[in-house]
């Protein structure tokens, strides 16, 4: 345990005072799961760089705060004005907004779904759908470390969207996670839970943007039920203020035929953990790892991802790629895991780092564990600078040294970009990178 | 056009160019020949100011100008054009992009306005026809998944649609078939003027069937050793690059 955590205080403390606040809330079937995850954040507190999955990410800054529980401060003021400058520009989507955790009806734009479609707030599913949310909140995941505890303990909503078999959402959904205060300190903890039915399709942008001045920790939870040959693919934004605590982790299932593509785009916060786990629990499964990193004055940012292949004739492949710049720093632990059962397994990982500045670094580490004898099976990292045999050809063109750059970087993330399956989000993320670079769009 | 003298270069230590005089005036075409390891490579690299080689010694004027003071951003501004021997791929940015950067960075240069749209994609097409090349080169990204013939080719495109004043080709021809070289020599003999001009720099005579140099210079252990007319090309052809070594010795 970190010498002092008034987070880890405040919260094995605070409960009692929780629970009355919750309105109702305590009386639904979830509230049991609070009350065990309550006993396991006291048992497993807030991890320290001896934890070797925490090395090279060290929390004791984060968890020193005490951060406020959203129930205990004044609701923070968001309008419809606001929704439309924080949606990523130009992508046709549905709108949910949540705010500090809560769903927002009100200010969520959403379609007239055919029957059977749930697209809503957790909370109200709790409530009114518990037969539903019972079979797989908080089943798909497990508690690793006092942030899941401290998650599931305390959150009080966020997103649940239910695909029914053989059905298709159209358009994606895009998910407006609002977090921060300007009069608090403020602790937001989201909690989401995507189901696809056999046969469905859905396509979520879940979009991390801050709000007011105030330091702020989001700590939030996604997890995800893949259904037999279902396609889902889950594009992460994630554009939180530079003084954001952000943690998330994402726990998907996977079924026969299956296909899940997640997409971990890191620009904002100045500590970012992500942690991406998939279980392929069946055959001929797909899985699809995209993440860019883009790092730039003291920010940490550290991806997390675990690939379970637990039943043969299934196919990974992951990708991430991540520029660092001035002081910043980046982690990449991958770990593909080939269970013994898991023949004709194909699995491939790679890892790319440009660093742009002396001060910027990265650890990383990709892990192969393979007990089946059966299996094609490749993983790589690299860490460079921008290809001077490059740089020189595009000035031999008269292209300053500046646009010469930007062009190397476009070059450098055109592979991960080029997957995104969605045209305007395609382009806005391009804007985005440059963007939170400082420098020239290509 | 440009003028090189006494030029000595270093690459990690080594050096590779001796003292290198050479004069080239605007309408010619000047041919380097040599054995590899000679240095023929590194003198294009070193004109077009790579910075992996330093010049440690003797000075180069391009129209006037001292060259070495200059970034290779810049020299490409003032109207030099290297056309890789080994072309660089850029996923992502199209050749559009790329050459709309380019000249405009040009233009800007010499005090001019940008290109516009239209204009950009007439003289595209246009240059690409003289090359052989589809239309939709335009949005396909630089180089990428390009054979090697097909880089060799787009070398020679963006020749034409910088149209600089001093064209150093390194190697143009190499890993070309018959076909391929002809269209690529076709493409440089279009560009050729009274107001520029080219060193090509080769390995084999071959080029030069195509492309006929005014003058051709062998290059041995970083020195010029022997200067010649077009025919010098045939000589080295028939008889190798041995009896010009011998005749050095002799001189020696």
């Amino acid at each position: 345990m970190p010498a002092e955590s008034n987070l880890l205080k405040k919260y094995t403390e605070g409960f009692a005072a929780f629970e009355e606040k919750l309105n109702g809330q305590s009386e639904t079937s979830f509230h049991k799961v609070r009350n065990e995850a309550l006993n396991k954040l006291a048992e497993l507190q807030f991890p320290t760089v001896k934890n070797e999955e925490w090395k090279y990410t060290n929390v004791s800054g984060l968890v020193k705060n005490d951060f406020e529980h959203p129930l205990n401060i004044e609701t923070v003021d968001i309008d419809a004005a606001l929704i439309e400058k924080l949606r990523i520009d130009d992508v046709d989507s549905d709108i949910l907004v949540v705010v500090n955790g809560s769903f927002n009806k009100e200010l969520s734009v959403l379609s007239d779904y055919p029957d059977g479609i749930i697209v809503d707030s957790l909370a109200n599913q709790i409530k009114n759908n518990s037969e539903l949310t019972e079979k797989y909140l908080s089943k798909l995941t497990k508690i690793e470390n006092g942030f899941n505890a401290l998650n599931t303990a305390y959150s009080t909503d966020g997103v649940f969207i239910y695909v029914p078999d053989n059905k298709v959402i159209e358009k994606p959904l895009q998910v407006i996670f609002i977090n921060g205060s300007s009069e608090n300190e403020v602790i937001s903890l989201p909690r989401n839970l995507i189901i696809a039915g056999k046969n469905s399709q859905v396509s979520i942008i879940a979009n991390y943007v801050g709000y007011g001045e105030k330091e702020y920790f989001t700590n939030t939870i996604t997890e995800v039920y893949s259904g037999a040959n279902s396609v889902v693919d889950l594009y992460k934004v994630q554009n939180e203020n530079e003084n954001a605590y952000h943690i998330d982790k994402t726990e998907v299932y996977q079924n026969r035929d299956s296909v899940f593509s997640h997409y971990n785009m890191s620009f904002g916060g100045k500590l970012v953990r992500n942690d991406i786990n998939s279980t392929l629990d069946d055959e001929n499964i797909t899985t699809n790892y995209y993440g860019l990193y883009l790092g730039s004055n003291k920010q940490h940012i550290d991806n997390h991802t675990f690939v379970n292949h637990a039943k043969p004739n299934c196919e990974s492949n992951e990708l991430y790629k991540g520029i660092l710049d001035d002081q910043s720093r980046g982690v990449f632990n991958g770990k593909i895991w080939v269970e013994k059962d898991a023949q004709k397994t194909n699995a491939y990982q790679s890892n790319k780092t440009i660093l742009l500045s002396k001060e910027a670094s990265i650890d990383t580490k990709p892990q192969l564990e393979i007990y089946a004898d059966d299996v094609k099976c490749s993983h790589g990292a690299t860490i460079g600078h921008l290809d001077d045999q490059a740089y020189f050809y595009i000035r031999s063109r008269g292209v300053s040294p500046e646009i010469a750059k930007s062009m190397l970087i476009r070059a450098f993330i055109d592979d991960v970009v080029e997957e995104v399956k969605i045209d305007n989000l395609k382009e806005q993320l391009n804007h985005m990178i440059f963007e939170h670079l400082h420098r020239v769009e290509i | 056009m440009i003028s090189i003298k006494d030029l000595h270069a270093t690459i990690d230590g080594k050096e590779i160019l001796r003292g290198i005089n050479l004069e080239v005036k605007a309408g010619e075409v000047h041919a380097i020949m040599g054995p590899n390891g000679s240095g023929k490579s590194t003198l294009a690299n070193v004109l077009a100011g790579h910075e992996a080689f330093e010049v440690t010694k003797g000075e180069v004027f391009f129209e006037g100008e001292d060259l070495l003071e200059q970034s290779p951003d810049e020299r490409a501004r003032e109207g030099l054009f290297l056309a890789f021997q080994y072309p660089i791929e850029i996923p992502g940015v199209t050749n559009a992009t790329f050459l709309k950067a380019a000249i405009n960075e040009i233009r800007k240069h010499h005090g001019q306005d940008e290109i516009s749209p239209k204009e950009f994609l007439d003289l595209m097409k246009e240059k690409a026809k003289k090359v052989g090349m589809d239309d939709s080169l335009i949005s396909r990204s630089v180089n990428a998944g390009f054979s090697g013939g097909e880089k060799k080719r787009n070398e020679i495109f963006q020749l034409l649609m910088l149209n600089p004043k001093l064209a150093l080709l390194d190697e143009t021809d190499s890993g070309l078939d018959i076909d391929a070289l002809k269209v690529v020599s076709n493409g440089v003999n279009t560009y050729r003027s009274e107001k520029n001009a080219s060193i090509v720099v080769t390995h084999y005579q071959r080029l030069l069937e195509y492309i006929v140099p005014d003058y051709v210079h062998v290059l041995y252990k970083g020195r010029i050793i022997k200067s010649g007319g077009k025919e010098l090309a045939l000589q080295l052809e028939e008889k190798g690059y041995d009896w010009i070594k011998e005749e050095q010795v002799e001189t020696v």
